[in-house]
């Protein structure tokens, strides 16, 4: 029931609880329990709005950075990680498999600002080797979402 | 001049649902649930292998009985979903849709004036393929409260000495029923004793909600070697344009199926059989996915029937609902052509699925629940509305 509610509420957290018993053919009840259990656990962490900034009038740039370091002895990558992600501009911080450590996205008012940022605060911590920066020049998809196209019924209006 | 056409033709009615298409096209922003066909994009993977089938310049025919790739991976399937052996060689042919299918299997197996059993409501096609195949259409009116399903008496109550073939149309276009394993063995108890033959039309096969795999009459005792299974991949791999289905049976009627397929079509379409067995290799979870989201649907349009006192059996298949308007005292297209005419809904009368579809009417839930809400909050209003009117 868990993966259930959980792939529903991905796409949709705004749903109304009533709605969620009713799809999954489940009492209300078990799945306020439920969902206030998942979050107690930890697993539920938040809920966010998606959100085509581009069509704001709204200035953002996001930039993905790939993060060279080197880990501490006895700590690992978690110091480092924890350094980068106590700045609230940096939106994520992932461990990464192969040419690099650390991948780290951002978000800030423009180029400059996030350059600024990268050759200030990061590059210049006694762990990081290396930084690269990619700038995002546009969404076509975010969280399983097309932002550049609505969606439009193809199909005939009635059909047997 | 002579008159050029054949009587047998001109005197097919035409379709209800022609009818009613009609009138919806002529109408803006209409908000339309009568569709037979998924809302769901062919997966991009199975499109993908389409895709690569043409850059690879396969765009010759394939063998007339379909490729050899396509039959196995249907026979794999049929064995794993429904444990039913075929020999790829000689039991499968691909057909253009399940469609095709239908008319060849019955033009195979009739003769001019034996008759076909077809229970209704049902799928739009049955009645005329019977007859442009010579034979003579039996109609069995299926009834509410069996859930429109087939019982054992109302099969008896329509054969005679001449009856050939039983179509059984399971899980239902238009009323969402299904007949489980219990129901079906009712039945094949009787077409065995009364050496009759079954096409048994399973395009809706993986579109069943009541917890259970989707049972063939072709597994039980007796009947494999008198049974034509017809499937396909437009609903469960949401793939109606690329016209693609197949039927397995009994070699000596798979052969001659085969025979009218390869003079009137020649093969099924190249690249669709192509993607097809991307779809039958790797499209468990996609199936998986989008059966998940129906049948949220079907809950939320229960639940709201309930709320609105419609009445409406609970359907376990495919993606309809098949709610009961009797109580407004108007005919089914009486009630749908005012409905649209009023709120701009588009649903189906149940007629045009034979005349026992009166007093209901089809709502397709292959709709995104947005699109339902939408639909549901007017019909809500108009059934008020009628209320209030009597």
């Amino acid at each position: 029931m868990r993966e259930k509610i959980l792939t529903i509420i991905e796409k949709n957290s705004r749903i109304d609880i009533g709605e969620l018993a009713v799809l999954l053919g489940i009492e209300e009840i078990d799945v306020v329990n439920e969902m206030a259990a998942m979050k107690d656990e930890g697993i539920i962490c938040g809920y966010h709005t998606l959100i085509d900034w581009d069509k704001t009038e709204i200035d953002k740039v996001s930039a993905l950075i790939e993060v060279r370091v080197t880990p501490k002895r006895g700590q690992g990558y978690e110091s480092i990680a924890e350094r980068i992600y106590k700045y609230p501009e940096v939106n994520a911080v992932y461990l990464i498999s192969g040419a690099y450590d650390l991948l780290v996205t951002l978000e800030g008012k423009s180029l400059k600002e996030v350059s600024k940022f990268v050759s200030d605060k990061l590059a210049t911590l006694d762990s990081v080797l290396s930084t690269a920066t990619h700038f995002i020049l546009k969404k076509y998809k975010d969280h399983g979402t097309i932002m550049t196209k609505k969606y439009e019924d193809k199909r005939e209006l009635i059909t047997p | 001049m002579r008159n050029p056409l054949a009587d047998k033709v001109v005197n097919i009615k035409p379709s209800g649902i022609r009818k009613f298409f009609d009138i919806v096209s002529e109408m803006k922003d209409v908000v339309s649930l009568g569709v037979g066909e998924p809302d769901f994009d062919t997966p991009w993977h199975i499109r993908d292998e389409g895709i690569y089938s043409l850059e690879k310049g396969r765009t010759f025919y394939t063998s007339n009985a379909g490729l050899k790739e396509l039959k196995t991976e249907i026979c794999n399937y049929l064995k794993r979903k429904m444990n039913l052996s075929y020999d790829a060689d000689r039991e499968v042919v691909v057909t253009v849709g399940g469609s095709e299918a239908i008319d060849i299997s019955l033009r195979a197996m009739i003769n001019p004036g034996e008759e076909v059993l077809i229970p209704q409501p049902s799928y739009v096609s049955y009645e005329p393929c019977a007859i442009l195949a010579d034979a003579v259409p039996v109609i069995i009116e299926l009834k509410a409260e069996n859930e429109f399903r087939l019982t054992k008496d109302e099969l008896l109550a329509h054969i005679t000495d001449k009856t050939k073939v039983l179509i059984l149309p399971f899980p239902n276009n238009p009323t969402g029923g299904i007949m489980e394993r219990g129901d079906l063995e009712a039945i094949a108890e009787v077409i065995v004793e009364k050496d009759i033959f079954v096409i048994s039309d399973e395009i809706y096969s993986e579109l069943t909600y009541n917890g259970e795999r989707h049972v063939s009459i072709a597994e039980l005792p007796g009947m494999w070697e008198r049974t034509i299974v017809i499937n396909g991949f437009s609903k469960a791999y949401a793939m109606t344009g690329w016209r693609l289905g197949y039927a397995c049976g009994p070699v000596s009627i798979i052969e001659e199926m085969i025979k009218i397929h390869q003079f009137a079509i020649m093969c099924a379409p190249t690249t669709s059989q192509y993607a097809a067995v991307a779809a039958l290799r790797d499209g468990d979870e996609d199936v998986a996915e989008m059966r998940e989201a129906y049948n949220q649907r079907r809950r939320y349009l229960m639940h709201a029937f309930r709320e609105m006192e419609l009445d409406c059996f609970e359907p376990f298949g495919a993606f309809y609902v098949f709610p009961c308007i009797r109580a407004f005292g108007m005919t089914s297209e009486a009630f749908a052509t005012r409905f649209l005419a009023e709120e701009k809904v588009a649903v189906v009368p149940g007629t045009a699925f034979g005349d026992c579809g009166e007093g209901f009417l089809r709502i397709s839930y292959a709709y995104s629940l947005d699109n339902l809400k939408i639909a549901i909050d007017r019909l809500g209003a108009f059934v008020e509305r009628l209320r209030e009117e009597k």
